[in-house]
């Protein structure tokens, strides 16, 4: 690789050409403060719109300070970093940002976690020159099922707009207005409900500032647990565990399954159970459904359609709603482990305390903002009582368990619930990118073949690599699997499959890059894809320490089976837990 | 007969057509046709003649007789006294400030000391008819590109010439196309950049609508040059008399096979489409303009990739402004030599400049580069209106900097103007008098950047925003000596850490204001006077009494009863209900009311 030597403050450091001076600087210790650009290195995704001007610098015979985020290394190249032209333009710039945003810190939901905040302590702002004859750019909030949008506090660093365009492909957000009055907003600057937004809660987990946030259920949570006459339970997904630890001060990266239990046991919810539950659930009615549309399709069924495609995550059921309503035939009508445990619980489990429906709360803590949505869909509801009533996201509950005095570091070691608390490995693993299809090859194969997998670890499935593809032999029926994280990449595996080029049978999507540990609605990584990693890491440890680790296993999962559902796929299956899709594509409405 | 050669010129370009010259034609010939004299005389609509305040313009040839002012009513005069009888008609006749008729173009000091490379065929050619158009030599240089010359020498020639990039930013135009050249790619794009956002400027405009095949020639023998088959000129939507006329010629070129496939036999395919862009400011700047032409959103991206690496759908793209186009042919034609035998050291050829603001002869001008200012604004410009004194003169457009009275002896390039505090830009050239503000002038042209910013870049989005606001608190009577540090601190970080030239430069009025007009300002801030007396918070009404004869016609007229007085006896002027409308000062015939 050619390399090039740059001097930085007095130092010189020797890079690969086509570093940034930022990133040369970095390998010198000199951490060039950044607004606007992020990178999430292992996952590919960059944002670099040189728009916030924070990071310039000094570069000796240029004319003009050069943004560090984008600027390459040029042989020979000097810069300085803290000269007083730089100190005084990067203090200036910064002023000027701030006398354009909103000072209620106080009460913003990212106090404490906001990029901007923090970098307006970094560089000891105090004051803002001229605030007193300063206007403020306004706008109208937009509160939509799952998010908060707050334009005021938009610092128009286009993470949101990159992640929502770039990566997802959805295009929902972009540059609206000019000038002052510039903000990343819907086309028409529409509600973001009638655009073509999928909640997947990618924007507001990059989102530096207070100007996207979720819409917060804690609210309607605290007024179910305090109503005497309601039996409220809880579920949780398994990103949350791998999580939660970071908003308590713990590494990323640290299971806090048993403490999560115990803190929400405190909080007083009756039941405390695991959306793993769910998840094994999901894995016998997939996987059936998967073998029967395989196996129709191998007897030369030609109704039989191929690949099949995961329907656990719900930002991705509403992007194809959205843009492939002429495949919606093609992914599994299982429901989501959300869904499935919400509708096994208000039948199931209120039959077997007792009580009615209504009587019942399902609450879920989950890793994702679209759940919120979700959960509100007319389809998830019998009589206007919904299956599952509230979705509260994991920083939610954080902000949750400190409101109620709860120092998670300190609690004892819970256990869920039964009996809709047990669960294998297998449903762990959902919450990282491959983990469904690893857990729905571990029960299919055996269900198939007849035979006793000899190894459970199928790390040809795992990985950040946006679009990943492995063949598994099924004991000779070679099967092809496809898997996609992050909505543009879903996208270029659906359009394979609409023109007919697809050569999988199996594909699953999750819609945010990394799979749900990247979620919408987890504490939030500030372009550390560290971050991520740790907590995929987590996962699979999880998996690897459970005594179980096969859905089908699960003895629960066979007992409700037995008493209750009677075989995967039957009626009263199909009636439960499994659902169909709409065309939702948008018009455009202008006039609201 | 000498009778056939007559032509009856009339300017087509967007200022006289807005002042009736159509009709004006149409009775021309309809007086022509009366006179049976139709087959012999020829009424031409041509492109602009650059007295846009006296237009409508008609000029007769031979003999370049040019009327000014010319309504429709005055085409039965013209053809009864001047064509058929060979009368001069005097009353329509041009005078100078002096009062002194001039009749023949040449003798018209504002075609003096102009030398029109650019603008050579405006007035002259009709623009709908390519015949004219190669009468006049257009085609012959691409034709000599074509057939005698290889690439590379095409661009040695350019980069002799000293040719630079006429849209502002004066980067080597030679040097350009040698990097468009040098990027391989299985595809290339040629973009003229028609956007010509400056609101005082439109040469390209005229060029565009007086002689659009120069460009499409041009585009041409850029596009052999760099290697490139497609050519796009990225138009805004709001010039539609130079769309149509760049319409008609494209279509006219294709028909000639000067553009298509297979150019003059040569083997050579190049095409020209247009994109329309909305009228904003931001997308004359190279990368915005790409962006806007792709679809996407007109905001400029870092630089490098350069357009010449990475451009339209991330091609090797050569973007160059159509008044730098305008200059291909010629320097093909006459030479590298030729061209740089014209204008000063490192600025070669001429410019053409948009004189507007309170001068004589608004209007287009082209004048060898190295022409003074003084030059311009005094001898071709006519000197200032109303005899009043020169005050500045803004160069550069909204995000120049204005020059002052130190500065009228500088020769006018690119450098010098850069080193004076402003910039070449687009051409735009205001001329200011004793009666403006200079802060209200640099709050004027903020208010345009602040307008035009894209918002992508905070400096630019929020700092321009602030500049603004503090202008208007200093024009208020509001602002504190400290304010004029604070104003040149923004200004300085704005113009150091913009994303593009549009923030770079946009604090220049304000800078170069403070720098040349300092005292101004102080007054504005200490002893919260308006110097100009235009600041309406800072000025007073008042009443002398000495002059007041008590006629009551100020009281009479104040909308809001601020003035009081007995009959025959001096008033006075309530400044806490005076709404400064003026409307007192300007009834009262005795000169007794003034502004403090």
């Amino acid at each position: 690789m050619e390399t090039i030597k740059v001097t930085i403050d007095n130092k010189t450091v020797e890079v690969p050409k086509g570093t940034t001076i930022n990133k040369a600087a970095r390998k010198l210790g000199i951490d060039i403060p950044v607004l606007c650009w992020m990178e999430l290195h292992d996952l590919n995704i960059e944002n670099k719109p040189a728009g916030c001007r924070i990071c310039v610098v000094e570069v000796q015979g240029r004319r003009n300070l050069a943004p560090s985020c984008v600027t390459k290394c040029e042989e020979g190249m000097v810069v300085k970093t803290h000269t007083t032209r730089v100190l005084n333009a990067r203090r200036t710039v910064m002023e000027f940002i701030l006398s354009d945003h909103p000072k209620d810190c106080l009460i913003c939901a990212k106090s404490g976690n906001c990029e901007l905040q923090a970098m307006a302590h970094q560089l000891g702002i105090r004051e803002i020159p001229g605030q007193e004859i300063a206007a403020m750019s306004t706008y109208r909030k937009d509160t939509s099922p799952s998010i908060i949008r707050d334009l005021d506090k938009c610092i128009m660093c286009r993470r949101c707009e990159m992640m929502c365009n770039t990566v997802q492909t959805v295009g929902a957000l972009s540059a609206v207005n000019r000038g002052f009055m510039a903000a990343v907003a819907p086309a028409f600057e529409q509600n973001l409900e009638h655009s073509t937004c999928t909640y997947c809660g990618q924007c507001v987990a990059v989102c530096p500032t207070g100007a996207l946030t979720e819409v917060d259920h804690t609210p309607e949570v605290l007024r179910a647990l305090a109503d005497p006459a309601k039996t409220v339970i809880v579920q949780t997904a398994p990103a949350v565990r791998a999580a939660l630890g970071e908003l308590f001060g713990m590494e990323p990266g640290t299971l806090v399954t048993g403490k999560m239990v115990t803190a929400l046991r405190a909080l007083g919810f009756d039941y405390v159970f695991d959306t793993d539950f769910a998840a094994d659930l999901t894995i016998m009615e997939e996987g059936t459904e998967l073998l029967d549309r395989l196996t129709r399709h191998l007897n030369g069924d030609k109704t039989a359609r191929l690949p099949i495609l995961t329907s656990c995550c719900p930002g991705w059921v509403n992007f194809f709603e959205e843009y492939f309503p002429d495949l919606k035939d093609v992914p599994s009508t299982a429901k989501s482990p959300q869904q499935m445990f919400g509708a096994v619980a208000k039948t199931y489990f209120a039959d077997k305390i007792g009580i009615s429906r209504k009587d019942l709360v399902v609450v879920s803590i989950m890793p994702c903002l679209a759940k919120k949505y979700e959960c509100q869909r007319e389809e998830f509801s019998v009589d206007n009582n919904r299956d599952v009533d509230f979705s509260i996201s994991t920083r939610e509950l954080a902000a949750f368990i400190k409101q109620a005095n709860i120092d998670l570091n300190n609690l004892e070691e819970g256990q869920f619930d039964s009996p809709l608390g047990e669960s294998t490995g297998a449903g762990v693993i959902f919450g990282a990118t491959g983990g469904v299809i690893e857990a729905a090859v571990r029960t299919a194969y055996e269900v198939y073949t007849g035979k006793k997998l000899s190894r459970l670890d199928f790390t040809e499935l795992r990985g950040f690599e946006g679009v990943r593809s492995a063949t598994i032999d099924f004991d000779g029926l070679p099967l092809n699997i496809g898997i996609a994280h992050g909505l543009g990449n879903a996208r270029k595996l659906l359009n394979d499959v609409r023109s007919g080029k697809s050569q999988f049978h199996a594909i699953e999507v999750m819609a945010c890059p990394g799979g749900c540990i990247g979620g919408g609605g987890q504490p939030l990584h500030h372009g550390d894809s560290e971050i991520l990693k740790a907590r995929a890491a987590a996962i699979y440890k999880e998996d690897k320490n459970k005594p179980l680790r096969k859905s089908h296993e699960n003895p629960f999962i066979i007992k409700l089976y037995e008493e209750f559902l009677g075989k995967p796929n039957s009626e009263k299956a199909h009636h439960l837990l499994h659902t169909k899709y709409f065309d939702k594509k948008k018009k455009i409405i202008v006039k609201q | 007969m000498a009778r056939e050669k007559m032509q009856i010129l009339i300017c087509g370009g967007t200022s006289c057509s807005d002042k009736q010259s159509e009709a004006l034609a149409d009775n021309l010939k309809l007086e022509l046709e009366a006179n049976a004299l139709e087959n012999d005389i020829k009424v031409v609509r041509s492109g602009c003649f650059g007295l846009c305040n006296l237009g409508p313009v008609v000029k007769i040839v031979p003999g370049d007789v040019m009327y000014v002012k010319v309504t429709p009513d005055d085409a039965r005069e013209i053809v009864s006294e001047h064509i058929m009888k060979g009368n001069k008609v005097e009353r329509l006749l041009y005078k100078d400030p002096s009062g002194k008729t001039k009749s023949a173009e040449k003798e018209l000091s504002v075609y003096k000391k102009q030398l029109r490379i650019v603008l050579r065929n405006c007035g002259i050619i009709d623009p709908e008819n390519i015949e004219e158009a190669i009468a006049h030599d257009a085609y012959e240089a691409l034709g000599k590109v074509l057939t005698e010359m290889k690439p590379l020498e095409v661009i040695k020639i350019i980069k002799d010439s000293g040719l630079r990039g006429r849209g502002g930013g004066g980067f080597p135009t030679g040097l350009k196309w040698e990097i468009a050249y040098k990027n391989k790619s299985d595809e290339k794009f040629v973009v003229c950049n028609a956007d010509e956002g400056d609101p005082g400027a439109f040469m390209d405009r005229s060029v565009l609508e007086g002689d659009p095949h120069a460009i499409l020639e041009a585009m041409a023998i850029c596009g052999y040059s760099i290697e490139a088959h497609k050519g796009l000129i990225y138009i805004r939507a709001e010039y539609p008399l130079a769309v149509a006329r760049l319409k008609t010629a494209i279509s006219q070129a294709r028909e000639y096979g000067l553009l298509g496939k297979d150019i003059m036999g040569t083997g050579f395919d190049f095409d020209i489409d247009i994109r329309y862009g909305a009228g904003a400011f931001v997308c004359g700047e190279e990368t915005a303009l790409i962006h806007s032409m792709e679809g996407m959103r007109g905001e400029p991206t870092v630089k490098p990739p350069f357009p010449a690496e990475s451009g339209f759908m991330g091609k090797p793209t050569n973007v160059n402004n159509v008044e730098t186009f305008a200059c291909i042919s010629p320097i093909i034609l006459k030479g590298a030599s030729w061209f740089s035998a014209t204008g000063t050291e490192k600025s070669k050829g001429t410019k053409v400049f948009a004189l507007a603001g309170k001068i004589n002869n608004v209007g287009l001008i082209e004048v060898p580069m190295g022409t003074t200012l003084r030059e311009v604004i005094f001898e071709i410009g006519g000197g200032i209106r109303k005899g009043k004194k020169f005050k500045a003169a803004q160069t550069g457009g909204p995000s120049g900097g204005c020059l002052t009275e130190k500065h009228l002896d500088t020769p006018i390039d690119f450098d010098n103007l850069t080193a004076a505090g402003s910039m070449m830009g687009s051409g735009g050239l205001i001329v200011m008098d004793e009666d403006d503000c200079m802060v209200s002038v640099a709050k004027f042209f903020l208010e345009f950047t602040v307008e035009e910013s894209c918002g992508k870049c905070s400096p630019c989005r929020i700092g321009n925003k602030r500049l603004h606001e503090l202008l208007e608190h200093i024009t208020k009577g509001k602002g504190t000596l400290a304010d004029l540090d604070r104003l040149k601190n923004m200004s300085y970080v704005i113009k150091d850490t913009s994303l593009c030239g549009l923030g770079q430069s946009s604090p220049n009025p304000v800078l170069s204001t403070l720098e040349n007009f300092r005292d101004e300002y102080e007054a504005h801030v200490t002893v919260k006077k308006c110097p100009a007396g235009k600041c309406k918070d800072l000025m007073e009404y008042f009443i002398i009494a000495a002059n007041c004869v008590g006629c009551t016609a100020c009281a009479r007229v104040c909308p809001v009863g601020a003035i009081t007085g007995e009959r025959k006896e001096p008033h006075f002027i309530n400044p806490s209900i005076c709404i400064k409308c003026g409307a007192c000062m300007e009834k009262c015939k005795f000169d007794a009311i003034i502004i403090q």
